[in-house]
């Protein structure tokens, strides 16, 4: 091959196909799916519908519902990784196979626990911020509109090299994390932990950028009034969540760097050999990875505080100490790391020191507990859905925290670190408290999304399969970890007795699929009857902050008029309020135009991120002067913007008026 | 409220972003500046700092990038005053000031690498070269934007636009400044005495 | 009145129903966690037993602070649904000094109590503190492979592979590196784990007060045949010990050449046993990737 040829096509051959019955069976799934939307938007002609109403979109309440339908896509092939795992773990005692061989299981729960993390739990999370945090401050937009578009897309293209991963190349088979020295080039010659370096770097900038963008929002776009002890709870949460991204992320796109330099340029960061030093990354890594953590957790705990407040019918207990215990959390994560490696040697004083630390932790979250809890009481609790995933968080939480104290412990830890048991603990901590909280969030905010409500029954029927089957799941992994199981087996002897509870976590886990399949239902039944259940005065739950006063769905310009915040909880106090609400007086809005650019960016990072994967340095470096360009071309715009005429507005707002009468 | 209201309080909300942007480079060094820390000693039997470092030519490095941003500070003056052609003359100086020292770097770089000291040789190396390359990357961004910049202020003049931005590259290379200071100091008069 | 009736009888019978499912289940699961070893709950050594201490005296401390929340959670939910109308509905009640400072405080002193226990545990079962003992300490050197693990017994002479033998009521430091990516030796009835890291060398203080197979792994992914790093940790009696070491200095010698084979990349479990591991064979593994003023060494 010509050097210029290798260029263009680097490492990249037809061995790059898939070539056994599994990874095909995935690659072909997600090619049709591909391929379908497509075909189903060419048919139904609606490719410049797509493109002016969500392609170039740079309303946040758009964005975020893009991030949250990728999220859930993605949650449907992490939990088939989910089920795949399970059903290897079940069957492959002693010397039964099992369905897939030793390295392609390792991609598998590598791929499940990036996705999960990555796509699935950020991806929510920026969703409902999106979606809900300019209307919770009275806001109309976030500080940067196209940053907030182009973080998406970023978001977007790390979302299709982790996919693409299933149909040219392989994935990472080195865990969600990719320790070194088996990320090296030494142990992992292949395509697979690049693929997961890139896919991370891309989308973790799109996250460092969403940061900037919300903690701006936050600090300077909040209505008249509305000073930082009167912000709802969630808003307080986002801050401090988007606190942590903007100190933890800069950790990892570093450490990411540095992998990615080992393995394309040579060099000796975490080689086990000539002066690398894979503790470093171990270190490096987990002062970006409990953040993050605690990143996931801090919204969850906002959207409780309001559904809690909302279902009760009552002001959110102790609403200071929830600031005050918000902020704690947010200083302590970033001086826990060393408890996700009390094994790697460090020394007594080093490990009690990061053991007590971790301990504290659990003080200001037991707090929030008991705020939630003292909000219930005397309220007139109405338990539907959202409740009752904050019902089914209390347990489940509660017991994966008691673990976690116990492996804050290192003697303890020793004997449960990368055992199951580890593995229940952070189930039970983000199934339980995070994706149980964006389950309620999502439940509690559907009809200001969409304008009707879902269907309650469904609901119920999901929680309780997800809330029966998480158990059967997880309760058996507790156990199995003290008996001595490691995490990852692809197969273990039949003669330690692993077996029946691997099949009883197994059927848990069906459980669980049935109530996904519960959830699906629940979402297009609830389409098909959405006349039935229209949300016509944009407030079905009789709620407590201001997004609960736009119509539903809320129009593009959030609020025709900045509403004046006077307390918290200001939507409730409003409504409770004898005084005549005055006339509206509309004035124009001046709005950002549409623009393709966050599009642009997500598609040449995502073809810089594949380029550099298979070596194709030509293209790699095009994407790169793609992307200088296409931010100079940006710069050279100054027609960004458009004006909402106050005649438009008065016209939209007379018109909702009118269906609401 | 009014537009040009508007206008002003999303100035500053660009700014604020631009500080908490500047603030996560800052932990990005901060990470890059842990590691070489770690590594300074790995040097697989290599040469070390005290042996590569050549502190007068980095003490020249170093006066190009401090005068270049005493250039851009007189360049903001110049914004301040609204004397378009002091600022454009000044952001050429800085410009050129910046130029000179991605050309010495480049071939402190070049020495190395031709006297079989690349990066790929030790941990130390590796260190060394990531660090030091990040912080010239982003001055080859600030050279880039000031250029770009320029031209726009010189076609356009100063508008709300371009006055934001430049608020925003001076905020920019002083940062990229303080950044050397701590190479300067870390890497090679910590590690070139060792 | 006829549909109440076949109401309260159809809620018996699913009462009853449940209860006695409840029974087998529960029967089922008892019977299943007493034939079935659990392995961190059943420690042969005084390091496992320390650190099931602590498992046991944490756990039962936090359900201090558990038990009240189930309680609490449960009696709220009941109490305060809407269709209760007895209960006292309060919508702005919303501040009550002593009821946060309770939950601010008695967590924070149970973790204050934690937290001593932590200290003297951490430093008490460090994997780097020798075990008091009247016996004498032996030294084995476990070495992580692709995908075995390699066990070198500098004193006396022998090495095996995948099977580790020890007398009982003796100390043993297991000094542990690898040949290999990061792996994690652990053997869960005797005590915690280390990492076992290229480069490095750590260490793990064990003794077994039981005679027994005990069982062992490594609990850190190291590539495709990792799942197979499992070897047996055999607790005997000083004689039987002694008779183990006699017959393996009659097998072939573990030249640095014969060792050189025995690292190379395999999924073979089987257990092989060396005579005269060659000198230094530890040492010479670590520093085949220290370089210079790049001393690893992980000792205290």
């Amino acid at each position: 091959m010509t050097p210029m040829f290798a260029g263009l096509l680097g490492r990249f051959t037809l061995d790059a196909l898939p070539h056994d019955l599994v990874t095909a069976f995935g690659a072909l799934t997600i090619v049709g799916a591909g391929v379908g939307a497509l075909a189903l938007i060419t048919i139904t002609h609606r490719w410049k519908w797509l493109w002016k109403e969500w392609i170039t979109t740079v309303d946040p309440k758009r964005i975020g519902l893009m991030y949250v339908i990728i999220s859930l896509l993605m949650l449907l092939r992490g939990a088939s990784d989910a089920l795949l795992m399970r059903a290897q773990q079940a069957l492959s005692a002693g010397d039964a196979a099992g369905i897939v061989d030793a390295n392609h299981f390792q991609q598998i729960f590598s791929a499940h626990g990036t996705i999960m993390i990555f796509f699935v739990a950020m991806g929510l999370l920026f969703g409902l911020i999106n979606l809900i945090m300019p209307l919770q401050i009275g806001s109309r937009d976030v500080a940067f509109p196209v940053l907030n578009a182009a973080s998406f897309w970023l978001f977007f293209g790390g979302m299709a090299l982790v996919n693409l991963s299933l149909v040219v190349g392989e994935f990472s088979a080195a865990g969600w994390l990719a320790y070194p020295p088996l990320s090296e080039l030494q142990f992992s010659p292949g395509t697979g932990v690049d693929y997961w370096i890139w896919s991370l770097q891309i989308s973790g900038i799109g996250s460092l950028l969403s940061a900037i963008n919300f903690v701006t929002t936050i600090l300077t776009m909040r209505a008249p009034g509305m000073t930082l002890m009167k912000m709802p709870m969630f808003v307080w949460t986002v801050l401090g969540s988007m606190l942590m991204v903007a100190f933890a992320f800069p950790i990892l796109t570093a450490t990411l760097t540095m992998l990615a330099l080992d393995r394309t340029m040579g060099m000796h960061f975490f080689t086990a050999a000539a002066g690398g030093n894979p503790m470093m990354y171990v270190n490096l890594i987990w002062a970006w990875g409990h953040p993050e953590v605690y990143i996931l957790i801090l919204p969850a705990f906002g959207i409780y505080s309001e559904v809690v407040a909302t279902f009760a019918r009552k002001r959110l207990f102790g609403y200071v100490s929830m600031v005050w215990a918000t902020m704690a959390i947010v200083l302590l994560s970033f001086i826990v790391w060393l408890h996700h490696f009390f094994t790697m040697g460090a020394g007594a004083d080093v490990n009690a020191f990061f053991g007590i630390m971790t301990m504290i932790i659990a003080i200001p979250t037991g707090v929030k507990i008991f705020n939630w809890l003292f909000t219930m009481y005397r309220g007139r609790i109405k338990f539907a859905t959202p409740m009752l995933w904050f019902m089914g968080f209390v347990a489940i939480f509660t017991i994966g925290g008691m673990a976690g104290v116990l492996m804050a412990i290192p003697p303890v830890d020793f004997q449960l670190h990368n055992s199951l048991f580890l593995v229940a603990h952070f189930h039970m901590m983000i199934v339980g408290g995070v994706v149980f909280g964006f389950f309620a969030g999502l439940t509690y905010w559907f009809p200001k999304i969409f304008g009707f409500k879902l269907n309650e029954r469904l609901g119920r029927y999901a929680f309780s399969c997800w809330f029966g089957g998480f158990l059967l799941a997880f309760v058996p992994l507790h156990i199995l970890g003290l008996m001595g199981a490691t995490r990852r087996l692809d197969h273990y002897d039949a003669s330690l007795g692993w077996q029946q509870l691997f099949i009883v976590a197994g059927v848990g886990v069906l459980l669980i699929g049935l109530g996904v399949v519960f959830q699906v239902l629940q979402l297009v039944v609830s389409i098909l009857q959405r006349d039935k259940n229209r949300d016509l005065t944009g407030d079905p739950w009789n709620g407590r902050t201001l997004e609960w006063s736009t119509t539903s769905p809320a129009p593009s310009y959030n609020f025709a008029t900045i509403p004046v915040v006077a307390d918290r909880d200001a939507f409730w106090v409003r409504k409770h309020q004898r005084s005549a609400q005055p006339a509206p007086e509309y004035e124009a809005i001046i709005v950002p135009r549409n623009t393709s650019v966050g599009l642009v960016i997500g598609l040449l990072a995502f073809g810089f991120g594949f380029a550099v994967i298979w070596h194709m340095w030509l293209l790699a470096v095009a994407c790169l002067i793609g992307l200088v360009v296409t931010i100079i071309m940006r710069a050279q715009n100054d027609n960004t913007e458009r004006t909402l005429s106050a005649a438009t507005i008065a016209k939209f707002e007379a018109r909702t008026s009118e269906v609401t009468a | 409220m009014s537009a040009i209201a508007e206008r002003a309080a999303g100035a500053q909300r660009t700014v604020l972003g631009f500080w908490i942007y500047l603030m996560t480079d800052c932990v990005l060094f901060a990470t890059l500046f842990a590691t070489y820390a770690v590594q300074r000693n790995s040097t697989n039997g290599g040469p070390g700092g005290a042996a590569l470092f050549d502190l007068p030519y980095v003490l020249v490095e170093t006066m190009l990038l401090l005068t270049s941003s005493f250039t851009c500070g007189l360049a903001v003056i110049a914004l301040q005053r609204r004397n378009k052609q002091l600022l454009l003359r000044m952001l050429a100086v800085t410009f050129v000031l910046g130029l000179a020292f991605v050309g010495l770097e480049f071939n402190e770089f070049r020495y190395l690498v031709t006297e079989g000291n690349d990066w790929q040789r030790s941990g130390f190396l590796s260190a060394y070269f990531t660090l030091v390359a990040t912080h010239g990357l982003h001055i080859c961004v600030g050279l880039l934007w000031a250029l770009v910049l320029g031209v726009q202020i010189w076609r356009r003049g100063l508008g709300g636009n371009t006055v934001k931005r430049m608020t925003l590259f001076s905020m920019f290379w002083h940062f990229l400044d303080v950044v050397w200071i701590f190479i300067f100091s870390v890497v090679y008069l910590w590690s070139g005495r060792l | 009145m006829a549909h109440v009736k076949k109401r309260i009888i159809r809620r018996r019978n699913f009462i009853l129903a449940a209860t006695i499912v409840g029974i087998v289940v529960f029967g089922v699961v008892a019977r299943y966690l007493y034939v079935t070893p659990i392995a961190v709950l059943q420690p042969a050594g005084p390091i496992a037993a320390g650190q099931r201490e602590l498992m046991v005296v944490a756990s039962v401390l936090m359900l201090l602070i558990v038990v009240p929340v189930f309680t609490l959670a449960g009696v709220f939910a009941w109490r305060y649904r809407e269709s209760n109308k007895k209960a006292r509905y309060a919508p702005n009640w919303d501040h009550n000094r002593a009821f946060e400072v309770i939950w601010w405080f008695v967590p924070s002193a149970l973790i204050a109590v934690l937290a001593v226990m932590t200290w003297h545990g951490t430093y008490a079962y460090d994997p780097y503190k020798p075990l008091l003992s009247n016996q004498k300490q032996i030294t084995i050197q476990a070495v992580a492979l692709d995908w075995r693990w390699l066990f070198i017994y500098p004193e006396q002479k022998v090495a095996s592979i995948n099977y580790v033998r020890m007398p009982v009521n003796t100390p043993i430091k297991f000094e542990v590196t690898s040949d290999a990516p990061m792996n994690s030796f652990w053997i869960p009835q005797l005590g915690g784990q280390v990492y076992a890291m290229p480069g490095m060398g750590t260490q793990l203080h064990l003794m077994a007060n039981e005679q027994g197979d005990f069982y062992g792994s490594s609990a850190n992914i190291s590539g495709k045949g990792f799942a197979g790093m499992n070897f047996v940790a055999a607790a005997t009696p000083r004689y039987s010990f002694d008779a183990w070491v006699a017959d393996a200095q009659t097998k072939s010698p573990l030249t640095l050449e014969q060792y050189a084979e025995v690292a190379a990349p395999t999924t073979d479990r089987r257990v092989y046993t060396y005579s005269a591991p060659a000198a230094g064979l530890y040492d010479t593994i670590i520093s085949k990737y220290m370089t210079d003023h790049t001393n690893m060494e992980q000792t205290e």
